[in-house]
């Protein structure tokens, strides 16, 4: 640890801080505007953070991460569309459904590596993309209206903006600390060990297969959960939540963010959405500039934005 | 005194290739045995059906008295087969003492604990520091293994194999790439270790093979062509024509 | 009867589409390494061009000839500009920069040619019906896609086998060191590989323009099914890609067609029109899923790993 005023620290917590009073600013001044942007980059963030997990420490490429995204949002679209609107019993069927999808896929694309994994995740996201467009029943294509947002009981109102942010604030912070001292345990060492060199931790007596995959389902149900959260911000569920393009704008803010890294997500969040606000404000065809920004950074700035903040780290 | 590791009938064949042919080798316990040969003589390809990375085509491996041919790799150490690599195999961006703590960890039940810091765990962090310090590698603790030099990378692949505290090593060129200097010290702590363990010692640097050797086997293009004491193995005609004659020419007599 | 062989003839064109831009996605990546998502934006760029030459010229085949030579234009260009620079970076650089070059193409037509995207009218010289086995009557169109496309797989097959730049292809998709080795000029032979596969695109785009779409996005939905058919046929195999590519335009065509009266039994109407087409999706990446199982390095693979 390189001093407790390190770069990487003031920074942490400066944003830690802003986002904590953010809606007491929101309060100050009315911008709404501001309050229901920062709430999408927070459940974003949470599932760049377990993006993070399978692909900053595990070393799985997976672009199929979105997919968890939509399975949790319909879960909770389906649930409220057939009249069941409390959330102790939607947040659970979400989180189960992603933990068995994300099962399912891991078992059969974790066969494989490379880029033949890219592929297959990529392949299985646009899966459940085609089965739920199929869907006519949940509106398909078009997606599906929810009229009500998960119930839980009172004080507990998620239409209430200000405690909805708060809410997903709170599981955000819990998801970093859960995925930091995961990352940190014998099962985070066999995971990154994997990840560095997945013959080696073999032969020395692991069998990895096991782990990745355990790692992979733990990823998914993460993302499910936020998956619930969206559905929730936005009153809407469509399959265009897990189109494969989705998926590479978790990688996008996982990587700008610094993989491998506690708050790399997060930084990558906050400043992709960000950005993108800013660059829209500046022209229409903003992606025009993204597009080769996203190139200079792959190319020259490795590490991402935690990276940039000094070098890193443990023994 | 059993044979700990004994093979027999070993073959694999890659197209057109026979890598083992019809292998025999018997170690017993305690023994520091040799595999020597000229390049493309199928030693690694012989560590690596030992350690179970490839399957034979045929043949049994039979280790501690038990079949050990359709055991996978990964199960293999658990028996207390270790192995280290000719081509360096480590975890490059974690750090030294992190790498030995994993071997470790291997050996310790499962791994299916998520929240406890694992870089705190005496039991595993305490087996790591001693491997590391047999090696000599204890002032290099904390740095990333990337950090290290050639040589130390060959002694972090040393303390790897101990830290899972086998039986019996598979050791694969540790000298590869070693200067004087670190390949003496390389065969000084081989030779205490001499005395813990069985080891099959895959090599190319003559002086240090003759230096340990308790028996050699000889081997080319698969086939075992003399296996016995070293002084036989010196006076052996085909192998002096096979194999040691490149290597007296290379080396000036 | 003649329903069943008439979907067989469009599964046969769709494959034979696919085909087209599969096979410069797998030699990219064969002798490469080189995965290349912006593959799709040379496709729409080949569509978009011919729309735009069509209307300015009038003849259809003029505005064909110009896209390609315009999408292979662009297609050097992105190499050496960019693609250059990736060799021999990680797969997730690959990904995460042409990822960047998608969204570049896409804001970019979107900028020059607007939102709604463009139409290009079929010649009237082949807007006409054909018979093609008693009984049997065929776009004309679509037949000479068919032709077309069968063409280029032949004039492949001998690029590939005959010629000694077919050879320098073949050695590089399962040796790239070696063909360094021996004193070829690499970096040319890149860039034209890469101009290969995106005129290859462009010609897929411009043929397909006037039966199915001009717009923007339109390579993201197709660039999965030529994953899919690299990954299945094996990569670095064009051969594999043809087989791949005929496979699934097969099954995805008549799987569109029979699923929806397949489920017609069983549900209602709308349900079975919003789920075949899914359904049918669904069946190519299982078709993927199973291969990756069975055989990973794809039926065909090139390099033998």
């Amino acid at each position: 640890m390189s001093g407790w005023l390190s770069p990487r620290n003031i920074v942490t917590v400066t944003l830690l801080l802003a986002l904590v009073l953010l809606p007491v600013y929101v309060e100050l001044t009315g911008s709404r505007f501001l309050l229901t942007l920062f709430t999408r980059i927070i459940i974003l963030a949470m599932a760049a953070v377990s993006l993070n997990l399978i692909l900053g420490y595990g070393g799985m490429m997976s672009f199929g991460h979105a997919a968890y995204l939509g399975i949790g949002g319909y879960a909770v679209g389906m649930l409220a569309f057939e009249g069941v609107s409390s959330g102790f019993v939607q947040w659970p069927v979400a989180l189960l459904v992603s933990a068995l999808f994300a099962l399912l896929i891991g078992a059969l694309s974790l066969r494989t590596r490379g880029v033949y994994f890219i592929m297959i995740t990529l392949a299985f996201a646009q899966m459940t993309y085609y089965i739920v467009a199929g869907l006519a029943r949940y509106g398909g294509d078009d997606g599906l209206t929810i009229q009500d947002r998960s119930k839980f009981f009172a004080p507990v109102n998620l239409s209430n903006k200000m405690q909805f942010y708060y809410i997903c604030l709170t599981l955000l912070f819990a998801s970093i600390y859960l995925v930091w001292r995961i990352v940190n345990s014998r099962f985070g060492m066999v995971i990154q060990g994997a990840r560095s060199n997945d013959t080696r931790m073999r032969a020395i007596g692991f069998p990895t297969y096991r782990y990745k995959l355990t790692c992979f389902v733990i990823a998914g149900t993460l993302c499910g959960l936020a998956g619930a959260l969206l559905a929730n911000h936005t009153d809407f569920v469509s399959p265009a939540m897990m189109y494969w393009t989705r998926s590479g704008d978790l990688i996008i803010m996982v990587v700008l963010g610094g993989m491998g890294s506690i708050f790399g997500p997060l930084f990558g969040a906050v400043a992709l959405l960000i950005l993108e606000e800013v660059l829209s404000g500046i022209t229409e065809y903003w992606q025009i500039i993204l597009g080769p920004l996203l190139l200079l950074v792959v190319l020259f700035g490795r590490g991402g934005i935690d990276g940039l903040l000094g070098k890193v780290r443990h023994g | 005194m059993a044979d700990l590791l004994r093979v027999e009938n070993l073959s694999k064949r890659f197209g057109g290739i026979v890598a083992t042919d019809n292998l025999a080798i018997a170690i017993p316990e305690g023994e520091l045995h040799a595999v020597i040969g000229p390049n493309g003589a199928g030693k690694t390809t012989l560590i690596a059906q030992l350690s179970g990375q490839l399957a034979p085509d045929s043949g049994q491996i039979h280790f501690a008295g038990s079949d050990i041919t359709a055991v996978p790799m990964y199960a293999r150490s658990a028996l207390g087969l270790a192995r280290s690599f000719q081509i360096t195999s480590l975890f490059l961006d974690l750090s030294v003492l992190d790498n030995a703590a994993l071997a470790v960890q291997a050996r310790t039940g499962h791994s299916f604990h998520f929240l406890r810091n694992a870089r705190r765990e005496p039991e595993l962090r305490d087996p790591a520091r001693a491997a590391l310090a047999r090696v000599g590698l204890t002032a290099r603790a904390d740095l990333p293994a990337s950090a290290l030099s050639h040589g130390e990378h060959r002694q972090l692949e040393l303390a790897m194999a101990l830290a899972s505290n086998p039986r019996m090593l598979l050791l694969d060129e540790p000298m590869a790439g070693l200067g004087p200097e670190e390949s003496a010290r390389m065969v000084s702590m081989l030779r205490d270790l001499k005395k813990e363990l069985t080891i099959l010692l895959v090599e190319h640097d003559m002086e240090a093979v003759f230096a340990l050797a308790d028996r050699i086997t000889v081997l080319v293009y698969g086939r075992v062509i003399a296996s016995g004491k070293p002084e036989e193995i010196r006076r052996n005609a085909q192998v002096r024509d096979a194999y040691l004659g490149e290597q007296e020419a290379v080396h000036g007599g | 009867m003649t329903l069943f062989i008439e979907q067989c003839l469009n599964g046969l064109q769709f494959g034979l589409l696919l085909f087209l831009l599969a096979a410069g996605l797998t030699l990219v990546f064969g002798i490469m390494d080189l995965v290349n998502l912006a593959h799709g934006s040379l496709y729409m760029l080949g569509a978009y061009f011919a729309a735009t030459f069509a209307a300015w010229t009038g003849s259809f085949v003029f505005a064909a000839v110009l896209a390609l030579a315009a999408t292979l234009v662009v297609g050097m260009a992105v190499e050496i500009i960019a693609m250059r620079r990736l060799y021999g970076r990680d797969h997730l650089d690959h990904v995460l920069a042409t990822f960047g070059l998608i969204l570049f193409f896409d804001e970019l037509v979107r900028l020059i040619w607007g939102p709604s995207g463009m139409s290009l009218p079929l010649p009237s010289w082949l807007n006409t019906s054909v018979r093609v086995l008693p009984g049997i009557d065929y776009s004309a169109y679509k037949l000479s896609i068919i032709i077309v496309s069968l063409a280029v797989a032949v004039f492949l097959y001998f690029l590939v086998m005959r010629t000694r730049i077919g050879m320098l292809i073949r050695a590089g998709a399962s040796n790239r060191e070696m063909v360094g080795a021996l004193g070829v000029n690499i970096k040319l032979l890149f860039t034209l590989v890469f101009g290969l596969g995106a005129a290859l695109a462009g010609l897929a785009g411009l043929m397909q323009a006037p039966i199915l779409t001009v717009q923007i996005g339109m390579g993201e939905n197709i660039l999965i099914l030529a994953f899919v058919i690299t990954v299945i046929g094996g990569i670095g195999s064009i051969r594999g890609a043809f087989v791949a590519a005929i496979l699934v335009g097969l099954i995805d065509t008549l799987g569109r067609a029979y699923f929806t009266d397949l489920l017609r039994l069983a549900f209602t109407k709308e349900t079975a029109a919003t789920a075949a087409p899914a359904l049918s999706s669904m069946l190519i990446y299982l078709l993927m899923a199973i291969v990756l199982v069975i055989k990973p390095e794809g039926l065909f693979s090139a390099s033998g790993k």
